[in-house]
């Protein structure tokens, strides 16, 4: 049997190759030629995807460029210029009021990044604390408080849109029929409608910072906390001397990928408020786009994106240092 | 300082599960170093939580001193508890682990610094008290841990497996400490471990376990010498105790289902008396040391065939096949014999021992 195959195998060789057989026709297909081949298709996918937009975009960036006025004509370098303007340094009247915006801009996506990410750790956290233990239903519960965190961000922005009508929405039902305070107009108002965007986000990511939690709560040792009891340790000593330190550094993680997540928030801002009132919810991203997709300005949404950039990848190296000392110090 | 007094002890972890602890009477003189010992699983480190307070009994009360302390939380029971893996507190330097009890006692600043320092001298971590537990080697870690424990003077040292996680040699040296810290401290204490090398070196007396049942306590020696049952036999010494099954034949000898292996043993009479059932199934039993080797040809109580040499250095074993049963004997490192070699084998018949395979207990005789 061994035999014949081998001999099948061999004519099969000539018939397709003339005199050379296959092995000695693709010996120059070695194992990590292969495995190059194999990864190509998606190695070129994000090459066009990412890797050549990215390149294009910071290319656009030290240019005047704009996809609508100029569309055709080469990118002209202009060095740094975009940058000088977003950063407030432009000499036009227009480049001027730029500045003034990009910096309102970050202003108001600190408003919405600082309270977002420091309620939704807290809560998150204290949520944590009151799940990790063993009831009855905590898985269901447990379920059911996930959903908001796998919910599309635009749905999760329109029930938010209905829920805080002043006219239909439950919160104000909640707020002046059940508890008779003043109906707010959460979306139309200047100072408010930012906490509206905080709201949102709240509900919708508490239940992620509380999943992380939980992972680092369970994973405490539970020795320490017997420990603890043995030396007559109070409950605030157990939580600040052993809780505490256990978990922090899965909390930072947590908090780092929340404010990078909230850093670049569009899709509530973008279908609760608009951006208004007044321009009071156009938070960064929110602003990029106006300036890419309504006025065109291409070379400066460009240059805008990459101070964004700069900008997060600062923050988030502050926090990985602070989680590195942490793990050093053990 | 004082006595513990267990009574009737039982734990089932779940309605549906076994028990844990099965009924465990133990008393525990005041300053006595009693060794709970068994292998894994047998309830030892159930028996030592509840006595700590830290797990609940099913049943039974547990007193120390003359306190009954049934209901009392671990924080209440003055004792101190030394775990497997240390539980430091991660974040606090040894210096604060150890002080830690006698803060929470909210004691001055000055008598804990001066009984912190007294505490490191005896244990000799004076110079890592800065540093942080976490990164320690081991062997410090548990001086720490063990810091913490003596600092409050408690009534009762519990100690759960304390010196499982060092490496052999510094577990050799540990074992020597903490006889002398014991001592020294004449403080009652429980110390839990598989390891009958620890229990048998420093216990006043072991208390061994298995299956949630106490099984023997006595001194390391009466517990060697004298085991009460067949698990005892089996689990104390190295090797083991040589284990025969087999059954009376006629008036004064032991033999088993062959008839192979069969000795006389002129307390027969006696033993008979002993047993209800003559033809009851028993155990025959010889420590590896209390059998000689008799080369000469024809000689000895049992003849069989040398088939495996273990040379350990100070002795040598050797395994001897006798019809199906194989006897391990301890002999001079002098006496070189070759395996398929025919020997001899005498018993010292003051030191076998004869047990009922059905309730697995010792004869008397």
């Amino acid at each position: 049997m061994v035999n014949s195959g081998l001999t099948q195998n061999n004519q099969l060789d000539k018939e397709h190759s003339g005199d050379k057989p296959l092995r000695v026709r693709f010996r120059w297909l070695t194992d990590n030629r292969m495995s190059f081949l194999f990864l190509s298709p998606t190695m070129l996918l994000l090459l066009f995807i990412a890797i050549f937009p990215l390149i294009w975009s910071l290319r656009l960036s030290f240019t005047d460029w704009s996809v609508i006025g100029d569309a055709g004509k080469i990118p002209e370098p202009v060095g740094f210029h975009s940058y000088g303007t977003a950063l407030g340094l432009g000499e036009t009247r227009t480049e001027k009021r730029v500045g003034v915006e990009v910096a309102e801009r970050f202003a108001i996506t600190g408003q919405f990044v600082l309270p977002t990410v420091i309620i939704e750790l807290l809560l998150g956290f204290g949520l944590a604390m009151l799940l990790n233990r063993k009831f009855l239903g905590r898985g269901l519960l447990m379920t059911v408080m996930l959903i908001p965190m796998m919910l599309t961000p635009v749905i999760v922005a329109l029930y938010w849109k209905y829920m805080l009508r002043t006219d239909i929405g439950v919160i104000n039902y909640l707020i002046h029929d059940i508890f008779g305070g003043p109906r707010i107009d959460w979306l139309n108002q200047i100072k408010i409608a930012i906490w509206a965007l905080v709201l949102a986000d709240v509900w919708m990511w508490t239940p992620f910072m509380m999943l992380i939690s939980l992972a680092g709560l369970s994973a405490v040792p539970k020795y320490l906390y017997e420990a603890a009891d043995v030396d007559q340790a109070s409950a605030w000593f157990k939580f600040r001397h052993i809780t505490l330190p256990m978990v922090t550094p899965l909390l930072l993680i947590a908090v780092l990928f929340r404010t990078m997540d909230a850093y670049r928030l569009f899709d509530q801002a973008w279908v609760l408020t608009g951006g208004g009132p007044g321009g009071s919810t156009e938070v960064m991203s929110f602003y990029l786009y106006l300036v890419a997709f309504k006025d065109f300005e291409t070379g400066l949404a460009s240059a805008i994106g990459y101070i964004m950039l700069i900008v997060i990848i600062a923050l988030a190296n502050l926090l990985i240092r602070k989680i590195n000392e942490i793990a050093d110090e053990g | 300082m004082a006595e513990v007094k267990i009574k009737n002890l039982s734990k089932r972890f779940n309605l549906d599960s076994p028990l844990a602890v099965d009924g465990v009477n133990l008393d525990i003189a005041d300053g006595e170093f009693l060794v709970l010992l068994g292998p894994s699983g047998c309830g030892k480190t159930t028996t030592l939580r509840c006595i700590a307070g830290l797990e609940t009994q099913t049943e039974g009360e547990i007193y120390i001193g003359d306190q009954l302390v049934n209901g009392l939380p671990a924080g209440e029971r003055d004792i101190a508890f030394v775990f497997q893996f240390y539980a430091l507190y991660p974040h606090l330097s040894a210096y604060d682990n150890v002080a830690f009890p006698l803060r929470a006692q909210n004691l001055q600043k000055d008598e804990v610094d001066q009984r912190v320092q007294q505490v490191a001298k005896l244990l000799r971590i004076e110079k890592i008290l800065k540093r942080r537990p976490t990164g320690l080697p081991s062997g410090e870690q548990q001086r720490i841990a063990l810091g913490r424990a003596i600092i409050r003077r408690p009534q009762v040292f519990l100690m759960d497996e304390p010196l499982t996680n060092l490496d052999a040699a510094l577990r050799t040296d540990m074992r020597v400490e903490l006889k002398h810290l014991q001592a020294d401290m004449a403080t009652t204490m429980i110390y839990v471990t598989h390891d009958q090398t620890e229990a048998l070196s420093m216990a006043h007396r072991i208390a061994i376990m298995n299956l949630g049942v106490l099984q023997q306590v006595g001194t390391p020696l009466e517990v060697y010498n004298h085991p009460a049952t067949l698990f005892v036999a089996g689990f104390i010494g190295t090797p083991p105790m040589n284990l025969i099954n087999c059954h009376l034949n006629g008036s004064n000898s032991l033999s088993d289902e062959s008839g192979a292996f069969t000795i006389s043993i002129s307390e027969i009479q006696n033993l008979k008396s002993k047993i209800q059932n003559p033809n009851a199934p028993l155990m025959f039993g010889v420590r590896s040391e209390d059998i000689s080797v008799d080369t000469a040809e024809g000689a000895g109580e049992v003849r069989g065939e040398v088939i495996v040499r273990e040379p350990l250095g100070d002795e040598t074993i050797y395994e001897v096949e006798i019809g199906q049963n194989i006897i391990r004997v301890k002999t001079e490192p002098t006496l070189i014999l070759n395996t398929g070699d025919n020997v001899g084998l005498n018993f010292a018949h003051d030191r076998i021992h004869i047990f009922d395979a059905e309730s697995q207990k010792a004869i008397k005789f």
